[in-house]
């Protein structure tokens, strides 16, 4: 096997070093009507040639070359090849989590790179090191505003992913956490404030909302924040877009924000390894779930980083720890790192502003055919709009799927009063060609294939 | 060998110093103007994002670094210097199963129709990846002996909170979903943490004088209000729970569930498989076992098996192979299996290996297409959004492919050949608490170098200077001063005889010389770092100096 490297000869000096007879010798705590005595019914040794071919024959089969308007929480961006290049050294990739801290100052620098970028775009003052994703993240961070407050409800909004609300309702069943759903304004797609108004008591933990929303709207975080705060309710924001950072107005009247960090330079990779992240206010450091990089000196005054703040976490505190999470997205993270790195301070901006103008096109667009309409008009948006069509979504999008597009995805899957209703996002990767063409096929024009 | 009998000068062991660059933070590097990106032309009309966004629009821009792709380049290059790796040299951390990541991984997780796939592209267009994560789960299944899988968990803790759920709703389908869980004091933080995430009590269960699950202190212990045991096995000490069907009866006489922590299924694979002896659900780590990359603390992945019984409550959304999509119950005649009893719906079990997995190019044309099953009411709902760190599962089939039945096998026998040698190279030195047969891991303390007041922590940090990353230390909590070593398959007999050098070297300098091993490392960029004054006063991001 060529990732072992002793020759039989060696193994069986080693063997006689320890005084066994064979290696059986080693497995005699193992009851013997419990050991197998079969191969394994797996595939046979494969050659590194037959893997790749494999997987290649599945990444073929997976059927490529398709334009795609889909989105909904996985986004497409383009991703700088140095990302990959520098993810790649085995000091990064082959190292573990940083608890000797004199031998992984290379990653608790970008940790803290991370921390400082994350704080920065979404004006909160900390970030912890990564979450699992943004689902998991937003879950956790109403887990950490029921530590804080002391209260047992949540308000959710319908305007949260609704896969992210489902990962919440998975976490929040066993805790006692009653929890109430907010509708949206059927004219702009945002929340429903009076609702949440009325939603909203003296013993709600936190509201948590998403913003831009699952429809792609921003939500009216100022006054969110208000009706929250007025009954000292912890406020989270999710953001599942980490690119509108670079144009949308950050959620600084939030308390915690939840954000999933995929767009920043990770592949979509059919739904993960993503990066989620949590966000939050200074006081509130001490209730985080996750890991966390401090600066601090060593004996000589050299400036150093550790991980730190653990008694918070599960190796320390057990079952007191503010989480079970141990192992995060580092590397996925340093992805995001690099990525928010490249782009930078204007790069962040332009990014943004080219995904804004590409929607905005492609939902003026696609809006203006025949028999398609643009819902949620009147509300700011960023690279996401909701389109409703007279004709079933069913219908058209096997017509695009014949023109090698991948359309928007059907929400009437999660909100069945959105009928015919299809969820579409263009990023800066989509062109111009591409979003013609969805238009003309919506429309049942011939086009070239 | 050769290196420690004749060392050089300025060498220790295997190493010798070398300079390293120093690099500042990204955001003192930063100077306005400069650029590592551009952005193609706009192909559609420019936009004011003032105009379009009104009050939502972001008034200033973030503070984020202005640096060239050449300075990127070698910020990073640099910060990675500063690392140790697996890629440098043995990383015999216990428990963490710091194995070789094979570079095929990396490359087939990038090939461009897995990689760029969206979790929402149709069914139709995703089934590549679909069938590589089928037979995954298949491989995964046969490999635990047990009879349905999820691949949704994210890390090894969150397959743990999802085998907890699962314990908790079958527990609830019965009449009660009971109130604690079970967890040796041998047990890993997250055992604890998540029972108590998921709303149990946690009662802790004393180990016995091998330090393995005392079998009377069990059967005193569980009881009717005994939703499941978290066992690790082989244990934190490296040691196989022989009487592990006795405790499985113990727990099942009471209704009660075993649940696997997988952590040291490195030990198992090929060997002994846990659904033969009596686990009713587990987790796995991929990123241990299975050998993806633990890329300095993630990405992981946890996928849960579990016995069919349990196959009801599994998340959603479930993979499914037949015909239209339509029914919930999968085609009966699709399964080999016959002699398995239905599951509580009807349903024959899902995932029983349906066919021998011998023709990976077999043309799968003819083979029933695999979708997405959401319809399942008993489910315990989602763990996470959309269906898994899929970048992992490629990772670890690729790893599962490379080796076969016979490499699995063989791997399982070097890695408890590995940290067998080690113990009898060592034990005459180190104390052996727990005499008890080691499988993948040995467990030493430091209770003879803290006569010197050298403690496990001292040691760890004086192996840095011998070129090793540390063992895991201080754990498990039933060994004081412990010192874990897990040296994995990957280590040649030399590597291993160069680790085995610098102990007996450092248990030589403990009594010699404590203080040099006390204030070690010597040889790093930053000596022992403050992490007192790091917790006191938190300087968790970096500001501009007013």
């Amino acid at each position: 096997m060529r990732y072992l490297p002793k020759s039989d000869e060696e193994r069986r000096e080693m063997l006689a070093e320890i005084g066994a007879a064979s290696i059986d010798d080693l497995f005699a705590s193992i009851p013997a009507e419990y050991r197998i005595k079969r191969d394994l019914d797996v595939p046979r040794q494969q050659a590194e040639s037959e893997i790749v071919a494999y997987f290649r024959a599945a990444g073929e089969k997976n059927s490529t070359g398709y334009a795609s308007f889909l989105g909904a929480g996985a986004y497409r961006h383009y991703r700088p090849v140095i990302i990959d290049a520098l993810v790649q050294r085995g000091e990064f990739l082959t190292s573990y989590t940083p608890y000797q801290a004199e031998i992984t100052q290379g990653t608790l620098q970008a940790i803290f790179e991370f921390q400082t970028m994350i704080a920065e775009l979404t004006g909160m003052d900390v970030a912890n090191a990564s979450m699992y994703d943004g689902s998991t993240g937003a879950a956790e961070a109403v887990m950490m505003a029921v530590r804080v407050t002391g209260r047992h409800k949540a308000v959710v909004a319908a305007t949260v992913h609704p896969e992210y609300r489902e990962v919440f309702a998975t976490y929040a069943q066993h805790q006692g956490l009653p929890t109430t759903i907010v509708g949206y304004d059927a004219k702009t797609g945002r929340v429903d404030l009076a609702a949440l108004d009325a939603a909203v008591s003296a013993e709600t933990a936190a509201v948590l909302v998403q913003s831009p929303n699952f429809f792609g709207v921003v939500e009216d975080i100022p006054a969110i924040a208000e009706i929250a705060h007025a009954k000292g309710a912890l406020l989270i924001v999710s953001i599942a877009e980490a690119v509108s950072l670079g144009i949308v107005r950050p959620p600084v009247e939030a308390d915690i924000v939840a954000m999933e960090a995929q767009s920043f330079g990770v592949a979509l990779s059919y739904g993960g390894p993503f990066c989620g992240v949590i966000a939050a206010k200074e006081q509130y450091v001490r209730q985080m779930p996750g890991r966390l990089a401090g600066q601090t000196v060593d004996g000589a005054g050299n400036r150093g980083f550790v991980l730190t703040l653990a008694t918070r976490e599960q190796h320390i505190r057990r079952e007191k720890a503010t989480s079970n999470i141990c192992t995060n997205q580092a590397l996925v993270a340093l992805m995001a790192t690099i990525f928010m790195a490249v782009y930078g301070k204007e790069g962040m901006k332009e990014l943004a502003e080219h995904n804004l103008a590409k929607a905005d096109y492609a939902a003026k667009t696609l809006g203006g055919q025949p028999g398609a309409k643009l819902r949620f008009a009147g509300a700011p948006r960023f690279h996401e709009f909701v389109l409703k069509t007279d004709e079933a979504p069913a219908s058209w999008s096997q017509r695009l799927l014949d023109n090698k597009i991948v359309g928007g995805v059907e929400l009437s899957r999660w909100y069945p009063e959105l009928a015919n209703c299809t969820l579409w996002c263009a990023t800066e990767v989509v062109t111009r060609e591409q979003i013609d063409a969805a238009a003309k096929v919506l429309a049942g024009v011939e086009v070239e294939a | 060998m050769a290196a420690t009998e004749n060392p050089g000068p300025h060498t220790l062991g295997k190493v010798r110093p070398q300079p390293s660059q120093n690099e500042a933070l990204l955001f003192e590097k930063s100077s306005p103007g400069k650029r590592a990106y551009k952005l193609p032309p706009l192909d559609v009309p420019a936009v004011n994002g003032e105009a379009l966004l009104g009050s939502a629009v972001r008034k200033h821009r973030a503070e984020l670094p202005e640096l060239s792709e050449i300075e990127l380049i070698r910020h990073f290059t640099r910060l990675s210097t500063w690392n140790y790796a697996i890629d440098l040299g043995m990383y015999p951390l216990g428990s963490c199963t710091m194995k070789y990541n094979p570079r095929v991984n990396e490359f087939v997780a990038r090939i461009e129709g897995l990689a760029e796939a969206h979790p929402y592209r149709p069914d139709a267009l995703a089934q590549g990846i679909l069938e590589v994560l089928d037979l995954l789960q298949r491989c995964l299944l046969e490999i635990t002996g047990m009879d349905a899988i999820t691949l949704q968990p994210a890390a090894g803790a969150h397959g743990e909170f999802t085998g907890i759920l699962l314990t908790r709703a079958w527990h609830a389908s019965q009449g009660n979903p009971r109130k604690k869980v079970l967890i040796p004091d041998s047990a890993h933080g997250t055992n604890p943490a998540t029972a108590a995430f998921s709303g149990y009590t946690v009662e802790n269960l004393k180990s016995n004088a091998d330090g393995g699950i005392d079998l009377e202190a069990l059967a005193r212990q569980v009881d009717e209000e005994t939703a499941a045991l978290m066992l690790t096995n082989p244990s934190t000490l490296g040691v196989f729970e022989s009487q592990i069907h006795k405790i499985a009866d113990v727990l099942h006489a009471k209704g009660a569930l075993l649940y696997m922590d997988g952590a040291n299924m490195n030990a198992l694979v090929g060997k002994v498989r846990p659904g033969d002896f009596g686990v009713d659900v587990m987790h796995l780590n991929l990123h241990k076992t299975f050998s993806t990359p633990h890329g300095g603390g993630g990405p992981g992945s946890g996928p849960v098996a579990c016995k069919k019984f349990l196959e009801p409550f599994l998340p959603i959304p479930v993979l499914v192979r037949n015909e239209d999509g339509a029914k919930h119950c999968p085609d009966a005649g699709d399964w080999e299996d016959t002699n398995a009893e239905p599951t509580a719906d009807g349903c024959p079990p899902l995932f029983r290996a349906p066919l021998p997995i011998t023709n990976l190019n077999q043309n799968q044309d003819g083979a029933k297409h695999l979708h997405w099953e959401y319809n399942r009411p008993r489910s315990i709902g989602r763990v996470r959004a959309f269906y898994g760190n899929t970048g992992m599962f490629i990772r670890a089939l690729a790893y599962i492919l490379a080796n076969g039945p016979d490499g699995l096998r063989q791997t399982t026998e070097d890695a408890v050949l590995n940290a067998n040698y080690i113990r009898k190279k060592i034990e005459d030195l180190y104390e052996l608490p727990y005499k008890t047969a080691s499988m993948h891991e040995v467990v030493f303390s430091d209770k003879r170098q803290a006569a010197q007041g050298v403690k496990t922590g001292d040691i760890a940090k004086r192996l840095i200077d011998y070129g090793f990353h540390p063992y895991t230390v201080s754990f498990p909590l039933i060994v004081h001063g412990a010192l874990m070593i897990e040296p994995t398959e990957s280590e040649s007999r030399e590597e291993l005889d160069l680790f085995i050098a610098a102990m007996r070297s450092i248990a030589r300098e403990a009594e010699e010389d404590p203080e040099l091993v006390k204030t070690a490392p010597h040889s790093t960029r930053v000596s022992r770092l403050d992490e007192v004054q790091a917790a006191r006063k938190p300087i968790l991001r970096w500001k501009p100096q007013p």
